[in-house]
């Protein structure tokens, strides 16, 4: 075989990897290490204090932010519970029932809320629940939620399907299985991490999701995006920067775990 | 059902004139054979023979696109896997990852709604059988490949299946460790008397292993006969080709008689041999196992030959010889005190009985 490219030598190569680096993370170093400033500015550095993550759980806006974090991780787990269901249901159609009418089609509509813009979502699905006479409020976002996650979900799902052999399924069904049996005892556990890599995806996504749910979430009702939003119209506070840091720090908490379960689930067997 | 009807036969297996197509491919012409009760059958073919996807559709896993599979003279082909009782060991043992060796064999019998006790007792009494009771605790990640096909054996046995269906098993282990499994297979299939359907492209395994082969080329039976009818009177140059070495001679028949032939040498000899069925008289294809041609130094003989070349092969040695008319042809000599010929030595070939036999195409 040819020896690889070693990209490191291309000129300019160390350059553009911080360039690009310093991008996508400044931002949100600057909002972490703001979020521990003692002074009420946002741009001046007063020294390190924890006061404004004891304002979130304590402050005036605590009692918001509290249902909005409320709000916001019933319909994170909900959601992925049933994109999770969804989604596996999806992944055996599409690699377990062999070849049928429609099945690119199927794949593609799958997917294709990772393609749609957002904001197309958004409106559309605002327009649906008003034309159907559903009430804005908590189920509206839910059910939007279950939508767009469905994709997130079905992604580690399928691939992991994808990897475990059929013989499994074939040897399960060759020792007196029923196809449900095969699927419960044998290709489900082995789906376990795929299963729960997906709900993860899905959980997170949820859980950032602001431009849809401010669409269909009725008046009063928030969720923790949405309020941050709320607050940040009246003026960047301190507070927001250390609320914004919490859930960041849930995001990387959750994304990790689904890399490392996907990634455990690959390497056993 | 109708089925029940049918007479009580000691074959465990019937295939009867399966064809299996895929779209316009066509995997299995026509296929048919009886397996006995507690016989070693194998299907031995190069791959793309179509003996897996036989096997295959013995197990369930391929619908047959026309004709009857009878297990103890019940059609089968209609029902699904699960509902068959024939059990497999694939060739990459399919072992369930997530049980233990103890629960993959005792799979089988509690889907056949055996208490787990029972269940229990039977997988430790098969496990004892390959010799893997101590390991019963274990994940299939934790054995060698020699002991995942073990438990791929005993689990496909416990539930006593009226067929064993063995797809390549020895493939993935190395050559040592093939060997010794090769003895075991068998004993075990004299001590549970089920009849085994083996799957192999390895003619050795077939010879050594099988109380009959069937040899398959391109979806068709070529030969279905014991180990020694296979190898000493091959009906066809596919199977002569196929089944250890051999040397197809373009000859000139004049009479073909009740199973024999009379033929002419290129060189003039003249020979009488066994015919195949179906051998005609005309041009026909003469097999000469190499192991039973002679040297004479004196030059006398059936054939002459120059040697081309020698290749020593330990306790034998090949001489790859030319007749005077131009065809190659090969010779084994066991190596013993004596000299080996030289290159470009002319030598006379004697035909040993046995050694020959006319073809059908």
């Amino acid at each position: 075989m040819a020896k690889p490219v070693d990209l490191r030598r291309f000129t300019g190569f160390r350059a553009i990897t911080w360039l690009c680096l310093f991008v996508l993370y400044a931002p949100l170093v600057i909002v972490a290490i703001y979020s521990f400033n003692d002074s009420t500015s946002i741009t001046r550095w007063g020294g390190f204090s924890l006061k404004w993550y004891v304002d979130v759980f304590t402050g005036p806006e605590a009692p918001k932010f509290r249902d909005a974090a409320i709000n916001s991780f019933t319909i994170a787990i909900g959601a992925a519970i049933c994109a999770t269901l969804i989604a596996t249901a999806a992944a055996v159609a599409m690699n377990r029932a062999g070849r049928f009418r429609g099945k690119t089609a199927s794949l593609a509509l799958i997917n294709l809320p990772l393609m749609v813009p957002e904001i197309v979502t958004a409106v559309a699905s605002l327009v649906f629940f008003i034309t159907i006479g559903f009430k804005t409020g908590l189920l509206t976002i839910f059910l939007a939620h279950i939508v767009f996650c469905i994709p997130f979900a079905y992604l580690p799902i399928s691939a992991r399907m994808q990897s475990v052999p059929d013989m499994y399924e074939q040897a399960a069904m060759d020792l007196y299985a029923t196809p449900w049996e095969a699927f419960r005892l044998v290709l489900l556990p082995l789906m376990v991490p795929g299963i729960l890599s997906g709900f993860l995806l899905a959980f997170i996504i949820s859980l950032d999701d602001f431009l849809i749910t401010n669409f269909v979430k009725g008046a009063g009702v928030e969720t923790l995006p949405t309020a941050i939003f709320g607050s940040v119209k009246q003026g960047i506070k301190p507070n927001i920067m250390a609320i914004s840091t919490l859930l960041l720090g849930v995001s990387v908490v959750f994304v990790t775990l689904s890399w490392i379960i996907g990634r455990a689930g690959q390497t056993k067997r | 059902m109708a089925d029940n009807a049918a007479p009580l036969t000691a074959n465990a297996v019937e295939i009867d004139n399966v064809v299996k197509r895929y779209g316009f491919v066509t995997a299995l012409h026509g296929v048919s054979m009886q397996i006995g009760d507690g016989e070693f059958f194998t299907l031995l073919g190069p791959s793309g023979c179509g003996k897996t996807t036989l096997l295959r559709c013995i197990a369930g896993f391929e619908d047959v696109s026309e004709g009857a599979i009878r297990l103890h003279g019940q059609d089968i082909a209609p029902l699904p896997p699960h509902k068959r009782e024939v059990n497999t060991v694939f060739q990459q043992y399919a072992l369930f990852p997530h049980m233990t060796v103890s629960q993959n064999t005792s799979f089988g019998l509690l889907r056949l709604g055996w208490s787990a006790a029972d269940a229990e007792a039977r997988a430790k009494q098969v496990l004892d059988l390959v010799q893997l009771g101590q390991f019963a605790e274990r994940r299939p990640g934790q054995l060698s490949g020699g002991q995942q096909q073990r438990v791929a054996l005993a689990r496909a046995l416990a539930p006593r299946p009226k067929v064993l269906l063995l797809d390549e098993p020895l493939s993935a282990l190395d050559l040592k460790l093939r060997q010794a499994v090769r003895s075991e297979l068998k004993a075990i299939q004299r001590e549970t008397g089920i009849a085994f359907v083996f799957v192999t492209h390895d003619q050795e395994e077939a010879l050594t292993m099988s109380d009959r082969i069937a040899v398959m080329s391109a979806g068709h039976v070529q030969q279905i006969g014991t180990p020694r009818e296979i190898y000493e009177a091959p009906s066809n140059r596919f199977v002569a080709d196929f089944i250890g070495e051999t040397n197809l001679l373009d000859v000139t028949v004049s009479r073909v008689a009740d199973g024999a032939a009379e033929i002419l040498l290129p060189g003039g000899a003249r020979l009488s041999c066994p015919a195949a069925l179906g051998a005609r008289v005309g041009q026909g294809h003469l097999s000469l196992r190499p192991e039973r041609l002679g040297i004479t130094i004196s030059g006398q003989g059936q054939l002459q030959a120059t040697v081309e070349d020698h290749v020593y092969l330990g306790t034998d040695t090949q001489l790859h010889m030319r007749l005077g008319s131009g065809e190659a042809l090969v010779v084994r000599l066991q190596n013993g005190a004596g000299a080996i010929p030289e290159r470009g030595a002319r030598l006379g070939l004697e035909i040993e009985a046995g050694a020959a036999r006319l073809l059908s195409d």
